[in-house]
């Protein structure tokens, strides 16, 4: 039997083949379909955007003249505004505490989880459910766990006397508060986890056992690179949750005393009473750029793993 | 061989398509009238037809008691009641967007601040008939920076120190009226046992009222006014002398104050756990029963001897009309008719934890309290309306609830905190 080879068809002819397949109509389709998310992501998202960038060059209370005061909003902000420095502060330790605490350990147990071992769906459905709660419920919850005189924390330990103050003490609370957090943040990086495993082909750990690697070896060397999808996944969504925290603490206490966080500054400032548009537009514009500082990284990465 | 027809992508979409439209054809009229706000057939006629009415009255016993007097008003009012908090902080959006023909707020600066911007009806002709009724520090109240009328009052409530009498009955305590009285006073309660002074700040505001009054105190209303008002500097003396004086009672304050709110500190008071409570008459709301009958409170004590006791802070709340109202005449007869002293006495029957603003009011009808309540407001010589409706809102949100609240954590550095009030309050007044 002879083994024929076909020679590669010269690529020219399969993109003009390609090209040739979409009819005008398909392209008027497939013009309107994107057209349209484009256009109202252009209108609701960016539009707004660059309103807030103008804005924040001017002083505006929503009802009088808008008036322009170059950069007197950021210097303001910076030198200013005791709650700033804090909420930058409490921004990126909750990205940290996300990203080195929460996340590792819900990759730490969907690795124990794909072990196939006994009652594994009961702890997947026990894990995964705080995931169901919303940010805001679990303020409250927050509050009736860690309440000074009347929650349960304190009375499970016994510290009726003297009690630890879990949400009033600036010291404390936002760990309390991201204990909670990460409470659910693991359960939504271990399913993520847990799907990216069940994808991971057994024939290349077997290979591994094969050459004599270890358990962790394996993992790390072999299995955790394969991962990659879901590892940038992960990323992304570790760095938008720590970004965009609201939740908690509004709930629990309209971001203050030691829960101050950008979102909450910025909604104090424009949605409040307050009404200071142009003074809460550049904090929204700081925490832009701080958010594009991670996505720029983030693409100029996988651009230049495309290129290479 | 008969294929079986799978119907095609593209027929799929169409259907769908033309489904979508057929749908949408009929709904699309339903929903664009059902925006259109119900014509009130009154327009700016009759003054008759419905009413709308914007109220921050949410906790259970105000709504009720406001419900009650609407009833009576003889015209259809139609209320849309929004939490309470929520409210006020909405306050912005909600005069500019669509809001209700009468809405509930504050006297004070609060008001001006709004009334200036051209969110209010003026409604001096209302007042040219109600003025008779009302004392001239509530006329003064509800006037506006132009000198015309904005605001119709409907009850207030003084700030005080209350205590339960039956505690200091059997510990054998002297309500103090001096300072120095008042420091005896909480140390003789914490040696026995007991939290001399509760607060409870998680909400941000309780706290002013302690400001307010060592400053009213200690350097007289009209200083406190400005200060206010933006014309006094945060770093005079005169406001670090205010701090240093809250500083020789805070060991005698409940701790963990600002992750407590008011509703649990007045619960301490009734649970016998702390001794006074500097709060608003609406402190009551928290007590029921017998513990409502041993409610009592005396006048922030005296600091400074020429300004004794001759300042009260009684907030007044009330009623406005937007400036987009689309019933004016009926908003303008249910104004008339909510600052009579009947439609007063009737809110009182079931929340008598205010004191009615009309000077007609009938006043038999009073518990012990109201009744010192009127006494002390009527015999006061000046009459704050609380921190944030005595200034700027965003200066009182912004900037004095995070310091008082610092302030409480940390009460050690006055200067810097000062100096922080100081720098953010220039960048706002000037604004």
């Amino acid at each position: 039997m002879t083994i024929t080879t076909q020679p590669p068809a010269p690529r020219t002819t399969a993109r003009r083949r390609r090209v040739a397949r979409f009819s005008p109509r398909d392209v008027a389709v497939i013009g309107l379909l994107l057209g349209i998310p484009v256009l109202l992501d252009v209108a609701l998202i960016w539009g707004p955007t660059l309103a807030s960038v103008a804005l924040s060059f001017t002083s505006w209370n929503g009802v009088t003249d808008i008036e322009p005061i170059g950069l007197d909003n950021y210097r303001n902000i910076v030198s200013n505004y005791p709650p700033f420095w804090p909420a930058v502060r409490h921004n990126l330790i909750w990205l940290l505490f996300l990203g080195v605490v929460a996340t590792p350990l819900g990759l730490f147990f969907a690795v124990l989880l794909d072990k196939q071992i006994r009652f594994s769906r009961f702890y997947q459905t026990a894990l995964y459910l705080p995931v169901v709660l919303s940010l805001a419920v679990i303020g409250f919850i927050a509050q009736l766990l860690y309440s000074r005189d009347y929650g349960a924390v304190n009375a499970a330990l016994g510290r009726t006397d003297n009690p630890i103050d879990w949400i009033g003490d600036p010291s404390i609370n936002l760990w309390s508060v991201l204990v909670l957090v990460g409470w659910r943040h693991v359960g939504y990086v271990m399913l993520l986890y847990l799907a990216g495993l069940k994808a991971v082909d057994p024939a290349l750990k077997e290979a591994a056992a094969i050459d004599g690697a270890n358990e962790p070896q394996t993992f790390f060397r072999v299995v955790f690179p394969v991962l990659r999808p879901v590892n940038i996944l992960v990323l992304v969504i570790t760095v938008i949750e720590a970004l965009r925290a609201f939740d908690v603490v509004y709930a629990i206490n309209r971001g203050r005393n030691g829960l101050e966080l950008l979102s909450v500054l910025i909604t104090d400032n424009i949605i409040g009473e307050a009404s200071r548009i142009g003074f809460g537009s550049a904090i929204a514009v700081i925490l832009l750029l701080i958010s594009l500082g991670f996505i720029v990284t983030y693409l100029v990465q996988v651009f230049r793993e495309e290129r290479a | 061989m008969i294929t079986p027809h799978h119907p095609t992508r593209r027929t799929v979409l169409r259907g769908a398509a033309l489904g979508a439209t057929a749908l949408a054809v009929p709904a699309l009229p339903a929903a664009l009238a059902g925006c259109e706000k119900p014509d009130s057939g009154g327009g700016s006629g009759d003054g008759g037809g419905t009413v709308t009415f914007g109220s921050n009255y949410s906790d259970e016993v105000p709504k009720k008691a406001l419900a009650d007097v609407l009833a009576k008003s003889g015209q259809d009012v139609r209320v849309n009641t929004v939490d309470h908090n929520t409210f006020q902080e909405n306050i912005n959006r909600y005069l500019q967007a669509t809001p209700d023909d009468v809405f509930t707020w504050f006297a004070g600066y609060r008001m001006q601040f709004f009334a200036a911007q051209g969110f209010a009806t003026d409604i001096s002709d209302v007042w040219s008939e109600i003025g008779g009724d009302f004392s001239e520090a509530m006329k003064a109240a509800s006037t506006g920076e132009d000198g015309k009328q904005y605001f119709v009052p409907f009850y207030y409530y003084p700030w005080a120190v209350f205590y339960r009498k039956s505690v200091f009955e059997s510990k054998g305590y002297q309500v103090p009226t001096t300072w120095d009285e008042y420091k005896a006073l909480a140390a003789k309660m914490k040696a026995d046992g007991l939290t001399p002074i509760a607060l409870g700040n998680k909400d941000g505001w309780p706290a002013m009222g302690t400001f307010d009054y060592i400053n009213m105190r200690l350097n007289g209303y009209d200083f406190h006014v400005n200060l206010m008002a933006g014309k006094e500097s945060w770093e005079d003396p005169k406001v670090k002398q205010v701090f240093t004086l809250w500083q020789e009672i805070l060991p005698y304050c409940q701790t963990g104050a600002n992750g407590r709110t008011w509703q649990e500190a007045a619960q301490s008071l009734a649970a016998k756990q702390t001794g006074m409570y500097l709060l608003g008459m609406f402190v009551g709301q928290q007590f029921s029963g017998a513990d409502a009958e041993d409610l009592d409170y005396f006048p922030f004590p005296q600091i400074a001897e020429e300004h004794g006791q001759d300042s009260v802070e009684a907030p007044i709340d009330g009623f406005m009309i937007s400036a987009k109202a689309k019933n004016v005449d009926g908003a303008k007869r249910l104004l008339k008719y909510l600052a009579s002293a009947e439609a007063q006495n009737l809110y009182l029957k079931s929340d008598p934890n205010n004191v009615a603003t009309n000077n007609k009011a009938d006043t038999s009808g009073y518990n012990a309290l109201q009744k010192k309540a009127a006494e002390l407001v009527g015999g006061a010589k000046h009459i704050s309306q609380f921190l944030d409706r005595d200034t700027r809102p965003d200066f009182a949100s912004t900037v004095m609830i995070p310091s008082l609240q610092t302030f409480l954590t940390n009460p050690k550095d006055v200067d810097g905190l000062v100096k922080q009030i100081e720098g953010q309050k220039k960048t706002i007044f000037t604004s």
